[in-house]
């Protein structure tokens, strides 16, 4: 089944809604915790970073027998650099999100760490697609 | 073996005017309006007292033990929670009220602030040996646990897994008083709906030593009188103002004296520190105090007095306590020898909002419950009984109610029929139709 969710650039009181949602909709199928923290985890991270970098975009969920993917879909500036954008610690977040305590450097390397598959494809000027799986499981 | 799914907070059917105020607040989604009143749902009812604070009819009420529970035992010691000391104004000592109290029909008094106390320092070794294990949640709300349980089941092995102060107060007097003859009973003086829930139904250990427990408003009235009469004020208070600081938000998370961490209070702040805890957004904190009430256990449904008042007189009581340090509690805050402070048992995931046990139904029923929801008009007013649209269309998923149950819906239906009934209206029999 699907899910589709709209993210609002910039707003980080409305940042991490659909990641709740999605949350709330795992527990009531019953996916097991250790899964549903991962995916918490992951899609947080990823939500967190459209609204930081991207001015928002779009969500996909996918929840299938058992896999979750989600799809993250934004227009914003592209990352030119992947792999020093994956290095810990890395980060070009604005000052205003870091003083909300967001922009740590810290989230690609969050969502790597908690999925079980993570593919970037971004062009810079046109944006960026971030596409996570998740395996449903103890 | 006490009804699985017993609660301290009710409904008084005859007071209830089903005005659907109370199914906004409930934290579970556990309350709904049916047939002209509420009713609960008792396996998502986790104790907070919200609906209690809310209801305007009064129609939500705790039910706790009366003090003629006490003609039943031999020897009878009263418990009391470091709220009781922010009931009476701060020039009332700390004595003269447990003297008050004992005189209520008690044998002993023992502060449950003396053995917060002995959990402060526990729970400090604790979070010193599991550093750099993830955040601890403190257990000692019991609401907090029973959340846990039931919407946040990931974050369980992030409980600290020890008793409440109430329960190691009753242990220790236990333990204290095992050789005498007689029927030996506790029973803890609370501010808070869900102890009652917690001594019936305990979490982390098999079974309670509390015998019973009395709502501070329930013996408010006879005990400020006692307070107004005691003539020679006993030694009691042994707790010095590290305990006695529990009572209110951030008493626990200071006297834990954990490097980084947060305290929390209102049962709405503590579900969003939960979730950013889950989402993993919470870093670089070791322990977080979550109290289900405003202000802490001041705040609790069973006390009586204004919570910011009485935050103000335990505040003022911990600055005279601490002037007078050899009050520092006795038992160097260390458990007494046979009293054991650790849960026993393994907490497990109550998801009271799964839709089915099998995956591949639940998905169906979620399937519904999508389309059903957008064809909703997504006001969620209430008016149906249920808190929100979405809720409302799981009820008819799980077949608790029906579509009509939506105002708007069902005003759709009777448009329907009306615009259906006038175009039959308007035909003629066929031999008359030219």
């Amino acid at each position: 089944m699907n899910f589709e969710y709209q993210v609002t650039g910039d707003d980080f009181s409305l940042a991490g809604r659909a990641s709740s949602d999605i949350k709330k909709k795992l527990k009531q199928l019953g996916i097991p915790s250790c899964t549903i923290k991962r995916t918490a985890i992951s899609m947080y991270e990823a939500e967190i970073n459209m609204v930081i970098h991207a001015d928002g975009g779009s969500i996909s969920i996918n929840i299938d027998d058992d896999i979750i993917s989600i799809v993250l879909k934004d227009t914003g500036p592209g990352i030119p650099d992947l792999a020093l954008a994956m290095q810990e610690g890395y980060t070009t977040a604005s000052e205003a999100a870091r003083e909300l305590g967001f922009g740590a450097g810290m989230g690609l390397m969050n969502i790597k760490r908690n999925s079980d598959n993570l593919t970037i494809d971004s062009i810079v000027g046109q944006g960026t697609t971030v596409t996570i799986l998740l395996k449903i499981g103890e | 073996m006490e009804d699985h799914y017993f609660h301290s907070v009710t409904l008084d059917a005859s007071l209830c005017k089903g005005c659907t105020v109370c199914i906004k607040g409930c934290p579970t989604e556990a309350i709904r309006v049916q047939k002209g009143r509420a009713w609960i749902i008792p396996e998502r009812c986790i104790d907070c007292g919200e609906c209690i604070r809310t209801c305007p009819s009064g129609a939500k009420k705790a039910i706790s033990d009366p003090i003629s529970l006490l003609e039943q035992f031999d020897y009878c010691v009263a418990i009391p929670a470091p709220t009781l000391y922010g009931q009476f104004r701060a020039s009332v000592s700390c004595n003269r009220i447990l003297t008050a109290l004992k005189s209520l029909g008690f044998d002993d008094v023992y502060e449950v602030a003396a053995a917060a106390e002995i959990l402060s320092h526990e729970t400090r070794d604790f979070l010193i040996q599991n550093k750099g294990k993830g955040t601890f949640i403190s257990s000692s709300c019991p609401v907090i646990v029973r959340l846990v349980e039931s919407r946040f089941p990931s974050l369980l092995d992030q409980l600290v897994p020890m008793i409440s102060p109430m329960e190691l107060s009753a242990r220790i007097v236990k333990e204290r008083e095992k050789d005498r003859p007689g029927k030996v009973g506790v029973f803890f003086i609370s501010p808070c709906a869900a102890k009652v829930t917690d001594v019936k139904n305990p979490r982390g250990i098999t079974h309670s030593s509390v015998d019973g427990v009395i709502g501070i408003k329930d013996i408010y009235k006879e005990l400020k009188l006692a307070v107004s009469q005691v003539e020679e004020e006993e030694p009691l208070n042994k707790a010095s103002a590290l305990g006695i600081s529990w009572a209110r938000t951030d008493g626990e998370g200071a006297a834990v004296n954990s490097e980084n961490h947060i305290s929390v209070d209102g049962i709405d702040h503590v579900i969003d520190v939960l979730e950013n805890l889950e989402n993993g957004h919470i870093r670089d904190v070791d322990f977080v105090e979550l109290m289900s009430c405003p202000g802490g256990c001041v705040g609790g449904p069973l006390a009586v007095e204004n919570p910011y008042v009485a935050r103000s007189i335990v505040s003022i009581r911990e600055g005279r306590h601490r002037e007078e340090e050899s009050l520092s509690y006795a038992e160097s805050f260390h458990p007494p020898k046979g009293v054991d402070l650790l849960w026993t048992e393994q907490l497990e995931s109550r998801a009271t909002h799964l839709l089915d046990p099998d995956y591949k139904t639940a998905i169906k029923m979620m399937e519904e419950i999508e389309i059903i929801r957008k064809g909703l008009p997504g006001l969620d007013c209430g008016s149906c009984g249920a808190p929100s649209c979405r809720a409302l269309a799981e009820d008819i998923v799980l077949g608790k109610t029906s579509e009509t149950d939506c105002v708007f819906k069902l005003r759709e239906k009777i448009r329907d029929l009306t615009r259906e009934m006038i175009q039959l209206e308007s035909r003629m029999p066929p031999g008359l139709d030219r």
